[in-house]
């Protein structure tokens, strides 16, 4: 047990006094999680993330003219107002995610296809293929504006005198409908045109502000949007769930830093040195995992400690939960790093394969881009990825503010793997010098 | 204190040792020789325990090696043919550091740090990191890296390789003081001048087996002659030469010509040298160049062989 402890301390020792190891599994990930963080910051206080769009209308008619408005007074918008070459110029440089073009006559069009849907217009819509999650987005707002803009010019527009007028002329043409039917239909309209030319002649002796929101429809309906954080008036906080990602992925690079010293070790005759004292396989192999476990989490803990000093992430979930979380994903690397020591060959390859490998883990845990973006059978795999399991206990310990219940399935799974990881790479160690 | 025993190992079908023998007392420095390739570092590895032998025994002091984590290991001290040290910690670490994996602690730990940085002449720099090292310098700190537990045996795999004359020289000084201690020292090499100078006694390892095992002077008597003179003639009577004649002079055991090069094999130089000159002058062959010399491992290895120490 002594001799174990004193290779586990001269491990520690051997890492904690290295600039270079330091600089990079505890300073990069800092500075990169705080990047990514500011990235994805999306406080209110900040305004609104505006989507930059290029319109261009082609009609100048009554109902372009309210979409055109509809969509500049949208504050998911940043509107561009350019001609087609100009606009699609725009998207092509990256500049604006998409353009729409409102093609001539549209206003008649639409108005036309409400009784004949066979007509229908069609809104141009060029988008940059980079950013095509930006589409639905757009299309979505697109059919809100469209159809405020119809509805108020139809209600208060010469565009509703069309449309009745031209009701009326089908009502009045059509042989399928009874007489009797046909009359009653034909007095409705009537009604509409009267109560029509009565609100213009109130509208008319009102004052400008009134007369406008007279005719003015909107969506009848609101909504009320809240994040679903920790807790009541808890903000959600970006920085909590990229200083996950980081800190797994670098200390996961850590891990390799861990098996490619035992091989570079065993390449200097160092590890033929420590075989030849009497140290039993055990205790060779598990001073590794504890000084692998140990660095796992003190590096761990002081990411943490520096998001919580500096960007404000807090542990809004069981603290318990947290350290098991810490610990089981510390255990992982170890046996990680142990793993590519009983697989490795030679220390160069070994690494160049290792870092591959660690970062498909880590794109495949969601740390880089949210796996919802991900294919659904990719989701699905990726719950086969131990580094999910541990950016997902660790963002449900922090910023989803879970208690301890939640942190048992990814402990659990990571010490699966790590238990897994340790027995393959003891199968596969190779003992004879 | 060493017994080793029809040691063998193969690895697939290559066979490294195929039935070596020898031990090693107390007091003793044994060589292991041979050419690279030979199954010396092979034969250290499994008695010190790196290695399981397929076949034969290791005891030392009359207990056998069982498993890694062996007491009997504590007894052993391996000075690796690679630098096996940390590069990054100060020597005084990596003293402790070996130390601690055989069990010392403390007072003993530190007192044995210190007496081992004297005897290999770096008590000086203690604190500072081998990577500052030269090459001479770290080669003694390996050695002091095997010696901080006490060992009994001691096994070094080719420990000068790459070191300056001076520091060969002081690390030849620090065995023999520790053979005057009574330690026992395996020492393979393929520099017969080492095996010369040190070893008491000299096992020579050829194809994986021990072919001639004896002091140095046991050795040399396998040689058919104890010395030799080579004598370069005139090219123009390279072809007069009669080596049965030759063979026939007082004190000549061996005649051979190569060129215009014959190699007179002597019982005793000092006998054989004027009637073999007198017999060249009575043939009437020029001599250009004469040198002699006594026999040496390489004569030896040659003779058992057939091929030299470091082909």
């Amino acid at each position: 047990m002594q001799a174990m402890l004193a290779l586990v301390r001269n491990d520690l020792r051997l890492y904690f006094s290295s600039r270079r190891a330091l600089l990079m599994n505890i300073l990069a990930p800092i500075l990169i999680a705080a990047f990514f963080g500011s990235l994805f910051d999306s406080d209110a206080s900040k305004g609104p993330l505006r989507i930059p769009i290029a319109v261009v209308d082609q009609d100048h008619g009554e109902v372009s003219t309210r979409v055109v408005a509809g969509m500049k007074s949208d504050t998911a918008f940043d509107i561009q107002e350019l001609d087609e070459a100009a606009a699609t110029a725009l998207v092509k440089k990256g500049k604006v995610r998409a353009s729409v073009v409102i093609p001539p006559g549209f206003g008649t069009q639409v108005v036309a296809a409400i009784l004949d849907p066979e007509r229908k217009p069609v809104i141009g819509v060029h988008y940059d293929p980079s950013q095509s999650m930006t589409l639905a987005v757009v299309n979505g707002l697109l059919v809100q504006h469209v159809f405020e803009g119809l509805a108020q010019a139809a209600l208060g527009g010469a565009v509703g005198d069309e449309l009745l007028s031209a009701a009326r002329g089908k009502l009045a043409a059509n042989p399928d409908i009874a007489p009797e039917r046909r009359r009653q239909l034909l007095a409705l309209v009537d009604d509409a045109r009267r109560a029509r030319s009565a609100a213009r002649e109130a509208a008319a002796g009102a004052p400008s502000g009134a007369a406008a929101s007279a005719v003015r429809l909107q969506l009848p309906f609101a909504t009320r949007e809240e994040a679903v954080t920790s807790g009541a008036d808890v903000k959600y906080n970006s920085y909590a769930h990229s200083f996950a990602g980081m800190g797994v992925q670098f200390i996961l690079f850590m891990g390799i830093d861990l098996g490619v010293g035992l091989l570079l070790a065993r390449r200097l005759g160092l590890w033929k040195r420590l075989r030849a004292a009497p140290l039993s396989r055990a205790a060779l192999i598990g001073a590794r995992m504890a000084s692998g476990a140990i660095i796992a989490l003190v590096l761990l803990l002081i990411i943490y400690a520096a998001a919580m000093a500096f960007f404000g992430v807090r542990i809004e979930g069981s603290i318990a939960g947290f350290g098991a979380v810490a610990l089981a994903f510390a255990l992982l690397t170890a046996s990680f790093g142990l793993l590519i020591a009983a697989l490795g060959k030679t220390p160069e390859a070994t690494r160049g394969l290792a870092v591959f490998v660690t970062l498909l883990l880590v794109m495949l845990s969601g740390a880089w881009v949210p796996s919802f973006v991900f294919p659904e059978w990719l989701q699905t795999a990726s719950l086969f990825v131990p580094s999910r399991w541990a950016v997902d206990g660790l963002d449900a310990m922090t910023w989803r503010g879970l208690g301890l219940e939640a942190a048992l399935a990814p402990v659990g799974v990571m010490l699966g793997f790590a238990a897994a990881f340790a027995a393959l790479a003891l199968w596969r160690f190779d003992w004879e010098e | 204190m060493l017994h080793a025993t029809d040691l063998r190992k193969r690895y697939g079908t290559r066979t490294a040792v195929a039935g070596v023998s020898f031990s090693a007392a107390p007091g003793e420095i044994v060589g292991l020789l041979g050419p690279n390739g030979a199954g010396k570092s092979t034969t250290v590895a499994m008695i010190c325990g790196l290695v399981s032998p397929d076949a034969g025994q290791v005891t030392i002091g009359g207990v056998r090696i069982d498993g890694d984590g062996s007491a009997v290991k504590r007894r052993i001290g391996l000075v690796p043919q690679d630098l096996a040290l940390y590069e990054d910690l100060p020597a005084l670490a990596n003293l402790r550091l070996f130390g601690a994996l055989y069990g010392v602690r403390g007072a003993a730990l530190r007192a044995r740090c210190a007496e081992a940085l004297e005897l290999v002449g770096l008590a000086d720099r203690a604190g500072d990191k081998p990577k500052n090292f030269s090459g001479g310098m770290k080669r003694r700190l390996n050695l002091a890296c095997a010696l901080v537990h006490d060992p009994d045996l001691l096994l070094l795999d080719e420990p000068t390789t790459g070191v300056d004359p001076q520091s060969r020289n002081a690390i030849f000084d620090n065995l023999e003081a520790l053979r005057r201690r009574g330690k026992t020292l395996v020492y393979t090499t393929h520099y017969m001048e080492e095996a010369e100078r040190l070893c008491d006694r000299i096992v020579i390892v050829d194809h994986g087996k021990v072919v001639a095992s004896d002091t140095l002077p046991g050795l040399l008597r396998l040689l058919p002659a104890a010395a030799s003179i080579a004598l370069t003639i005139d090219d123009s009577a390279a072809g007069r030469v009669d080596l049965a004649g030759l063979g026939q002079v007082p004190g000549v055991k061996t005649a051979a010509q190569n060129g215009s090069t014959v190699t007179v094999g002597v019982e005793t130089l000092a006998a054989a040298a004027p009637p073999v000159l007198a017999w060249f002058a009575e043939q009437g062959l020029g001599l250009r160049h004469i040198t002699s010399g006594q026999g040496t491992l390489e004569d030896v290895f040659l003779a058992l062989t057939g091929r030299q120490l470091r082909d």
